[in-house]
């Protein structure tokens, strides 16, 4: 890999050279996963640290943003008298827009920076040559494992995040605004559409990938010791997150298009 | 390739007028040596003249800007990352530091290769990984994980992992950096014992005179079913397997035995010998 190259061009270069070296990165972690060794254990591994790991903080966020959601758009639905449609508001706002996105931001935050000093570290430590040196591959060992968790993970996560958002919701609607828990999950379900569920998992595979690529290439150019992987571990979250955002705008935009 | 009517042995490796540079910077200045089977070539020179660069050039893991690398009379330089696999095969490394996964125990380090080729019994690996802690008088340390070694241990877990799946050639990056005498002493016997008792073509790269004149002027034999380390005074060998090569911003200044160094009027040569 010759992730390195990078620093010497001038800053156009440079940034064609970054996006040139993330998209080969990228490609080649996916043909990895039709290429043998497999490395199916590092595969379980990841998806345990990033799925379960992630699992209690993608439930809080959820939780809070259903719980937070419902207190605001009753706030404006009680002024038409329109306090049943809370549960609509809620369940499509979740899965079509917060569930993905927050839950790409919550992983980009713990898993893409983990990554990236993880990576970051063998790198300075010189623990990837030594891995070269003993005949590894380590985008096949250390890329495309972590990849492919992601890429699964972040959906499951996703769904977890809808669902916990939507009773964060009627938490509210019922303590809290005196709506009939009947209603409100009447109105959270029937009003869900297949479009809204293809938006809402389309998008998190796409962040998945976008977080894991750019955690393992931010820790695979890691320069300057200790130091250089605090910069890595920074950058990773700070470009996943922008990726994540701007994605999710094209995303939708082409969603909205054909669906 | 080696000429046809070229009947001497392949070299285990050669360099011919490589160049190296990262940016502006040129490191290695039309480099050019050979390192014969079973003979240990040290390099010495200051720091950043190009010393590492030369062991990472010989295993692949940089490409050389120009100029070409046989390993066993294969040309190396332009082989891309799977072919590379292959030649690695017969090449151990050890790194400055160790570097150790700090993520798995000794045992797991030592049987790494082993268990990434995938074609051992979990027995018979454990029985390689014991036999060749053993060679480097580490089995007590077999369960431990990188951080609860010393830095001896470490560089002799180091390697032990190099050292599995028997490689003809093995390069030394500073294995002797920053380790009191003792162990230091250590580290040379081991590469001594693989140079004389194994036959293993190996480049070590030192900024210690030490390890040079241990490696130069030491050899190992077997007397009475007994190893015993001799020195060229007190076994009567003049020891032709072990010559020096000395760097200056990024070319050789030297190649050559110790003895020829020693008498050397190259003021740098004085100076670091000093």
């Amino acid at each position: 890999m010759d992730l390195l190259s990078a620093k010497t061009a001038s800053p156009l270069q440079e940034t064609v050279l970054e996006i040139q070296n993330l998209t080969i990165l990228g490609i080649r972690s996916l043909l990895n996963l039709f290429r043998r060794p497999l490395y199916l254990r590092e595969t379980f591994e990841q998806m345990d640290i990033i799925g379960v790991g992630s699992l209690v903080i993608t439930m809080l966020t959820g939780f809070f943003t259903g719980a937070v959601l419902a207190l605001q758009t009753s706030n404006t639905l009680s002024s038409f008298g329109a306090m049943g449609y809370t549960g609509q508001l809620v369940s499509i706002s979740l899965v079509r827009e917060l569930g993905p996105v927050l839950t790409a931001v919550v992983v980009a935050g713990r898993i893409g920076s983990g990554i990236a000093s993880e990576l970051g570290s063998m790198l300075v430590s010189e623990q990837i040559n030594a891995m070269r040196a003993l005949g590894t591959d380590p985008s096949k060992k250390l890329v495309t494992p972590r990849v492919f968790a992601s890429i699964t993970m972040v959906p499951v996560l996703t769904i977890i995040c809808d669902l916990v958002g939507v009773l964060g919701g009627l938490f509210v609607a019922y303590f809290l605004l005196g709506i009939s828990p009947t209603l409100y999950l009447t109105s959270a379900y029937d009003n869900l559409t297949y479009s809204d569920l293809v938006q809402g998992l389309i998008k998190p595979p796409i962040f998945g990938f976008l977080i894991a690529i750019v955690g393992c290439y931010c820790g695979l150019r890691t320069y300057g010791g200790t130091q250089g992987v605090g910069r890595s571990t920074t950058q990773s979250v700070v470009s996943s997150m922008i990726l994540i955002f701007v994605s999710d705008f094209f995303i939708t935009r082409l969603l909205l298009a054909f669906i | 390739m080696s000429d046809q009517n070229d009947h001497r042995p392949t070299p285990a490796i050669e360099l011919r007028n490589v160049v190296k540079s990262y940016g502006d910077a040129v490191i290695l200045k039309k480099i050019s040596f050979t390192v014969r089977r079973g003979e240990a070539k040290v390099i010495l020179g200051g720091s950043g003249s190009g010393k590492s660069t030369i062991l990472k050039l010989i295993i692949g893991l940089e490409k050389p800007d120009e100029g070409e690398i046989f390993i066993d009379g294969e040309e190396i330089s332009r082989y891309r990352e799977s072919q590379l696999t292959r030649v690695r095969q017969r090449i151990g490394m050890v790194f400055q530091e160790g570097a150790l996964f700090d993520s798995l125990s000794v045992a797991d380090n030592v049987a790494y290769r082993l268990h990434e080729q995938g074609d051992l019994e979990e027995d018979e690996i454990l029985e390689i990984v014991r036999k060749t802690l053993g060679f480097v008088d580490l089995e007590d340390a077999i369960e431990k994980m990188p951080a609860e070694l010393s830095g001896g241990m470490r560089r002799r877990a180091a390697i032990a992992r190099a050292l599995v799946g028997n490689p003809k050639i093995m390069l030394y990056d500073e294995p002797t950096a920053g380790l009191d005498p003792l162990t230091a002493r250590t580290i040379n016997e081991l590469v001594i014992k693989l140079r004389d008792l194994e036959g293993v073509s190996s480049v070590f790269v030192t900024h210690r005179l030490k390890d040079v004149f241990t490696m130069a002027n030491e050899y190992l034999v077997h007397q009475n079913g007994v190893l015993r380390y001799l020195t060229e005074e007190e076994g009567g060998l003049c020891l032709i397997n072990t010559r020096l090569l000395m760097l200056r911003d990024g070319e050789i200044i030297f190649d050559g035995f110790d003895e020829e160094i020693r008498k050397s009027s190259d003021d740098y040569i004085r100076k670091f010998l000093s």
